[in-house]
């Protein structure tokens, strides 16, 4: 054999839940590279592995499945880099079918299915030590001889196994026959019958049922699949979620704040004045800065997501959720999209790829921006503060946190109606099935959740830092030039391209009671929603309004009326403020159109509800 | 009395066999697709059914023990599925 071997290609396949990612994560440690696949937003994770011998063989973690006919973009995916068709991929050398040792079934036929493509393939048993927990009986080498293929248990979270897989891989290797797309073909309603009593046939010569079968699962299903008990189980973990969020980040992003404060300082300090430091501490550091703050909370919200995921809780989230968020045209699998989107649109969005229909999919997507993230919060505290009076009624509430209350209840009330109207007009009476499998529940494993939510982290910042960063510098140049003329008395963003937009659209936002300052605002506002309380505290020369909210509280008290604060949060519920979340629904959808639909749609509502706001608030002596 | 009804109508802990899935009746695409589905779930003629649990609303969706897996479904799909219901023990 050629000893200059090029690494060999292993891809893993397998149905979801077999822990395959666990094994992924087992094989290849943190040397994982996540892309996307060329032309598709679906996830593509790469990783390394070094053999006994010392060469190396690369690892590619496909897609779950339940067939080779591909349902979604992610099973497509799956599909076409197992035949050999993906473009700039090229095919595996060795496929690894994981299979859930306990559940056998589904993946045994989905195996006879990989058979039919004639490459070299090994099978590993995952979870074989709950297997044999249970007393399942497994008849390892009668199954090898069904199948023919070499088989090897493994522990994917405690890495037993791994070594022998590895081995085992190698020799399949070495096996490398030229392979074309041998005899697969989609299979009609009767093959899958075929190869399900051929699976079925296997399944009772090789396995022999558990003698102490899992009731665990059952019984927390009684608890959590309770129609009534489930729904407020449901209802106070995303209650204890949310204070997570909220509470436990906020020490962090106060830190991240600090010590990004302290670096512009710092930078400041030791480049010369002018255009350089502006760009450097004005563009750069407070762009990252924008981005990174939010950083924390993201991170509290993936540990409860993956968490909850690797318990075996989301699909039972969705399953209780379906029928209610179905009254809307939603999924119920689109649940995990718009909770994290509470925290930001952009993972929520990317979230959404769990969901297998493009159409669902795309719905979730479209209305995942106008869950209230927190950017908003900082816009909406200061002009409650401003302009709600901190008063008690009904005896009990208080006004200031009814009205926040109200403004998250506009989101998810409006992204419910905006979903039913996307059902009605775009796509009418096509109903995707809601099908899905309820897996055992699973103990998550610590070092599973960390790698992943490192991940989860790691694709945040790229995604968000490559776009977001560009366009802090374009608004950052947006709001300084030109410069202020000599003698000029006006703040300078008065007198930059900012201001001329801000004054030049005025008379568009007047109706809905805007002034030319809270249009410029709104400018470097679309970089992201919170850097509209700087900016308003800029036009309105407040130093340092991020400390000073109260001074400027007061001083918008002032200068504007009730109607018009009023207006400006409507405007706030809607608006599509955050270019960074249109640049990822861009990517998402691969398509430039849908991301105009949002901005459009998106716009056109929050100037219709600041109107409406306006004027009634007007027409009620608060003008 | 051993009775055959559509999945659809059953109801909490009933248990029953798959005797037919798809409706051979109408043959357009998203009928068809659907019956792949089922099958590749787990869905096929003679796997055992236990139905464990029902949802809030319209007792949708159902969640169910398909031989030795959960899986939940909506009684929308599950009316194309035909099961023979067994006497509770």
């Amino acid at each position: 054999m050629d000893v200059a071997v090029r690494s060999a290609r292993v891809a893993l396949v397998g149905n979801p839940n077999s822990g395959k990612t666990a094994l992924f994560n087992a094989l290849t440690g943190a040397h994982q590279k996540v892309a996307n696949y060329a032309g598709v937003t679906v996830e593509r994770k790469e990783g390394l592995i070094r053999t006994g011998d010392g060469r190396t063989m690369s690892v590619l973690d496909l897609p779950g499945t339940y067939s080779l006919r591909a349902r979604s973009p992610d099973e497509e995916v799956t599909r076409d880099a197992v035949l050999g068709r993906l473009a700039g991929e090229a095919p595996p050398d060795v496929i690894v079918a994981v299979a859930d040792a306990t559940n056998l079934r589904l993946v045994l036929r989905l195996i006879l299915e990989l058979k039919a493509v004639g490459r070299p393939m090994v099978l590993a048993l995952n979870m074989y030590d709950i297997a044999q927990r249970q007393g399942l009986r497994i008849d390892l080498e009668r199954l090898q001889a069904e199948l023919g293929v070499p088989i090897v248990t493994t522990v994917a979270t405690r890495k037993r196994g791994v070594e022998d897989l590895v081995s085992a891989v190698n020799a399949a290797a070495g096996h490398l026959s030229a392979t074309s797309e041998g005899g697969w073909m989609a299979p009609d309603a009767e093959a899958l019958r075929g190869k399900a009593r051929e699976a079925e046939r296997i399944m009772k010569a090789c396995v022999r049922p558990p003698e102490r079968p899992d009731t665990l699962t059952g019984r927390i299903d009684s608890v959590l699949l309770h129609p009534v008990g489930g729904l407020l189980i449901l209802m106070t973990l995303l209650f204890v979620m949310f204070q997570a969020v909220f509470s436990w980040a906020t020490p962090f992003m106060d830190g991240i704040e600090a010590g990004l404060g302290a670096l512009g300082v710092g930078v400041a300090a030791v480049t010369p004045d002018g255009i350089w430091e502006s760009l450097i501490v004005d563009g750069l550091i407070s762009g990252v800065g924008s981005v990174l703050v939010f950083l924390p909370q993201i991170l509290i919200l993936f540990l409860f997501i993956i968490l909850l995921e690797d318990f075996g809780y989301m699909a039972r989230a969705a399953f209780l959720m379906d029928r209610i968020m179905g009254g809307a045209g939603l999924h119920g699998r689109a649940f995990i999209p718009l909770l994290s989107s509470f925290a930001c649109a952009i993972p929520g969005v990317m979230a959404a790829r769990v969901i297998d229909s493009k159409r669902d999919r795309l719905t979730t997507i479209m209305v995942a921006p106008l869950m209230t993230c927190s950017a908003r919060i900082p816009v909406y505290t200061l002009i409650i503060a401003a302009f709600i009076p901190n008063q008690t009624v009904w005896g009990f509430a208080n006004l200031q946190g009814l009205v926040m209350f109200g403004l998250y209840a506009a989101g998810i009330l409006s992204a419910l109606a905006v979903s039913f109207v996307i059902r009605r007009i775009f796509w009418r009476g096509a109903v995707e099935p809601f099908m899905m499998e309820l897996p055992a529940y699973k103990t998550p494993d610590l070092r599973s959740v960390l790698v992943n939510l490192w991940l989860r982290a790691r694709i945040f910042l790229e995604r968000a830092g490559r776009i977001i960063l560009p366009l802090m510098v374009l608004v950052w140049a947006l709001s300084t030039f030109p410069y202020p003329p000599e003698g000029a008395t006006q703040p300078a963003i008065d007198y930059s391209f900012a201001g001329m937009m801000g004054k030049a659209l005025e008379p568009i936002f007047a109706p809905i009671g805007f002034n030319w300052q809270m249009v410029i605002a709104l400018i470097p506002g679309m970089a992201a929603r919170e850097v509209a309380v700087a900016a308003l505290g800029t036009v309105y020369a407040v130093a340092d309004p991020e400390t000073a909210t109260a001074v400027l509280a007061t001083t918008l008290a002032g200068q504007w009326s009730l109607a018009t604060g009023l207006a400006f949060l409507a405007w706030y519920v809607f608006a599509p403020q955050c270019v960074a979340t249109l640049g990822v629904v861009k990517r998402e959808t691969n398509s430039w159109k849908w991301m105009w639909v949002m901005v459009a749609y998106m716009f056109g509502l929050a100037y219709l509800a600041a109107f409406l706001t306006y004027r009634a608030a007007v027409a009620l002596g608060g003008g | 009395m051993s009775d055959t009804i559509k999945l659809s109508q059953a109801r909490r802990g009933d248990c029953g066999v798959i005797v037919q899935v798809g409706d051979h009746c109408h043959h357009d695409e998203h009928a068809l697709e659907l019956e792949r589905r089922l099958l590749e779930l787990g869905f096929v003629e003679g796997a055992r059914i236990e139905l464990l649990h029902e949802g809030l609303l319209g007792r949708d969706p159902i969640a169910m023990k398909v031989d030795d897996m959960r899986v939940a479904l909506r009684r929308h799909e599950a009316a194309s599925l035909t099961v023979r219901v067994e006497p509770v023990a």
